[in-house]
């Protein structure tokens, strides 16, 4: 689960981090008001959506607004609120369609003196988390990693005891800190790390970290992503969910049991188990055809699952047709197209639909497809599938 | 010959009260019937404070160490919810259980960097979380795999995935070729058992003739495995990777499935994997003609 800047440094402060003095706006008004509040010169209004690259990215209604802006008078900070707020911020990571902004950080400028890097991620080799750091901060780890990787220090820790004081003290000498603020990073990258294990983060971004002309060290910006896995001992940090930042399909699908990401494609898949439906989506592609979606319904799947399945497809407008490929094991074949045929008729499917079936009484399964009157064109194999539901949407 | 699972096998259902728990134990314990008739290959559960009881025939007990002492059991299949199921994994190694293959999905990815850490200095192997499981056609199915896809055979099966090992087996299957051994390692970013430790279990087995892999996008598992397949593997081997059309920053139901940051993709896999002289099916409908293809080029 993702939540906003606010919403993480929220969160880093209780926890005993470090962030800038700041205050939520939601209307022009209210960003002025923060702006005279915090009282200082300087004042950066950001637009709090999921995505990054907001300092670069612009509104579809105002092309010449970013969605990060300093701004120097209360009048200032009214007039960029009211372009941002309710407009559409596009960005490297939105996509074209871009997201609508609701809500505003207003923060306290900084005094900086040097940006740094921090990020918590579990390390899949080491099977444990990890604290990245780099001396290249405010700008896009990845980059930093592909070109200068000698600049990316990585420090695994124990996930019962956490980071250990000289951990993060090596880490702050190997960041080139000095005086006041080796002590200030000791307590800093603890505290984050702490942070990452109690609150079963799946990754915590600080970028940039910036260090004050003071010495001091303080959170420029930060993102927080919750293990999905771990909510049941989290229930505190559900409200922060904010579901007009996810795909409304995606949600309604995680609601039914059903694993679903959108795609650009017209070919809808219906696939059980992931590891099939990601190769059903790749051999479209081999075939010349474009997946509509990522889709599994699951093992155990019954007539309401793939009635729901099938209305997540078609809700897609982009989607001319359908693949539905299952690989009956536990789940019998037979017990699927039961579901399928109840499922057509409840839905009324307009486009081709295309049917792989395998596995146990497939062979009940195949006759019972042929017996029950509906335009539902059958594929022998997956070859065979991908071929037929390519086609199809070319008739 | 085979790896992980021979005629000595006996197995217990951490679980197995609950309705996949036993589902799954019965047909585990049928397939046993079926290919080795009379013998007591599935022989218990645990579900605590149900110590005692029986179910369907299982005799169920408090702990896992009770159902050892009084068992035999030294493997065990654990369908314990996501919650508790990094706890009963702990508890399985501590009773001293040798192979542990876990099914449950969805458990927090800490509690498995806790297990990963606990185990190091335990003598019992993880498979899984978030897999099939493993099986020995023949011999034993430990699992939830269909029994009668997997025919006996010199395939050794190295997956993810769980229904994609299934179509890999059918695949293999039609071509006349069995498994000695198929494991489903799990599609989680934290896993007991990689690629590379199985890897080297079905070099060093002599009924294994070949070896399929099949990997998905995310991590770089994968890529390890290619280097120690340039490095230690003579036996031909063939590969196919799993989400060459998924989007970065998605996750694609594997919890292990997502590519960050450019990294983890489908074609850096098959790249190193071609390097290391792997036969990758670029179709999964490809999957056992590549590894003929794979085994031709040997002759």
């Amino acid at each position: 689960m993702k939540i906003h800047e606010y919403q993480a440094k929220q969160l880093l402060a209780a926890a005993g981090v470090k962030v800038p003095r700041n205050i939520v706006a939601h209307t022009a008004d209210e960003a002025a008001a923060a702006y005279q509040t915090l009282g200082g010169a300087i004042a950066v209004v950001k637009s709090q959506i999921h995505a990054g690259g907001r300092g670069k990215g612009t509104f579809n209604q105002h092309p010449e607004q970013r969605g990060v802006v300093l701004v120097k008078s209360a009048e200032a900070a009214k007039e960029n609120a009211g372009r941002m707020l309710g407009s559409t911020l596009v960005t490297i990571q939105t996509g074209p369609e871009g997201k609508v902004v609701n809500t505003l950080l207003v923060e306290e400028g900084l005094k900086i003196a040097r940006e740094l890097y921090l990020g918590v991620v579990v390390d899949r080799e080491s099977g444990g988390p990890i604290l990245i750091a780099s001396t290249e901060g405010g700008m896009d780890i990845e980059v930093v990693a592909h070109h200068t990787p000698e600049k990316i220090l990585r420090e695994s820790f124990d996930v019962e005891a956490g980071l250990r004081g000289f951990q993060a003290r090596n880490v702050a000498y190997r960041l080139g800190l000095e005086g006041p603020s080796v002590r200030a990073a000791e307590k800093l990258l603890t505290q984050l790390c702490k942070f990452f294990i109690d609150r079963d983060c799946s990754m915590v971004e600080i970028n940039p970290l910036v260090v004050t002309a003071e010495g001091d060290l303080v959170v420029g910006d930060a993102k927080v992503t919750f293990d999905d896995n771990a909510m049941f001992r989290h229930q505190d940090l559900l409200p922060l969910r904010d579901l007009a930042e996810e795909e409304p399909m995606e949600v309604q699908a995680q609601a039914s049991g059903l694993s679903y990401v959108k795609l650009d494609g017209n070919l809808g898949c219906l696939v059980n188990g992931a590891g099939l439906a990601m190769s059903t989506m790749d051999i479209i592609k081999y075939h010349g055809g474009a997946p509509a979606n990522f889709l599994d319904v699951g093992g155990g799947a019954n007539v309401d699952q793939v009635t729901e399945a099938f209305r997540i497809i078609l809700a897609d407008p982009n989607v001319k047709g359908i693949l539905v490929n299952i690989f009956g094991g536990i789940m019998k074949c037979d017990t699927i197209v039961t579901a399928l045929l109840a499922a057509y008729d409840k839905i009324g499917i307009k486009v081709p639909l295309v049917v792989r079936l395998e596995g146990t009484n497939v062979d009940l399964a195949r006759k019972m497809l042929a017996e029950s009157g509906k335009p539902i064109i059958v594929g022998t194999d997956l070859t065979d599938a991908a071929k037929k539901a390519v086609k199809s949407l070319g008739a | 010959m085979s790896i992980l699972v021979d005629k000595n096998t006996k197995i217990i259902c951490q679980g197995i009260t609950g309705k996949s728990g036993l589902f799954h134990s019965q047909q585990c314990r049928a397939y046993a019937h079926e290919h080795r008739p009379g013998e007591d290959v599935f022989v218990g559960g645990c579900t605590p404070g149900k110590g005692g009881t029986e179910i369907d025939g299982f005799p169920v007990f408090n702990t896992v160490e009770d159902a050892v002492r009084k068992t035999g059991a030294n493997c065990s299949l654990i369908f314990v919810p996501p919650p508790f199921a990094a706890d009963a994994i702990l508890e399985a190694a501590d009773a001293g259980i040798a192979l542990i293959v876990c099914i449950t999905e969805g458990i927090p990815v800490l509690d498995m960097a806790k297990v990963k850490r606990a185990m190091v200095k335990s003598t019992s192997r993880l498979i899984g979380p978030n897999c099939p499981g493993i099986i020995t056609p023949g011999v034993a199915k430990i699992g939830i795999m269909p029994g009668y896809i997997h025919k006996i055979g010199s395939v050794g099966l190295i997956s993810k995935s769980g229904t994609l090992t299934y179509e890999a087996s059918w695949q293999l299957g039609n071509i006349g070729m069995g498994q000695t051994t198929a494991v489903g390692i799990g599609g989680d970013p934290i896993i007991g058992t990689t690629y590379i430790e199985l890897l080297e279990m079905f070099q060093n087995d002599p009924k294994t003739e070949s070896i399929l892999m099949i990997g998905e996008i995310g991590g770089n598992a994968e890529i390890q495995a290619a280097e120690y397949i340039k490095a230690h593997v003579t036996k031909p081997v063939a590969a196919f990777i799993a989400g060459a059309t998924a989007p970065p920053g998605k996750r694609m139901g594997h919890a292990g499935a997502i590519i960050s940051g450019g990294s983890g993709t489908a074609a850096e896999k098959q790249l190193a994997l071609e390097a290391a002289g792997v036969v990758v099916a670029q179709s999964p409908a490809d999957m056992g003609t590549a590894l003929k293809r794979a085994i031709d080029q040997r002759k």
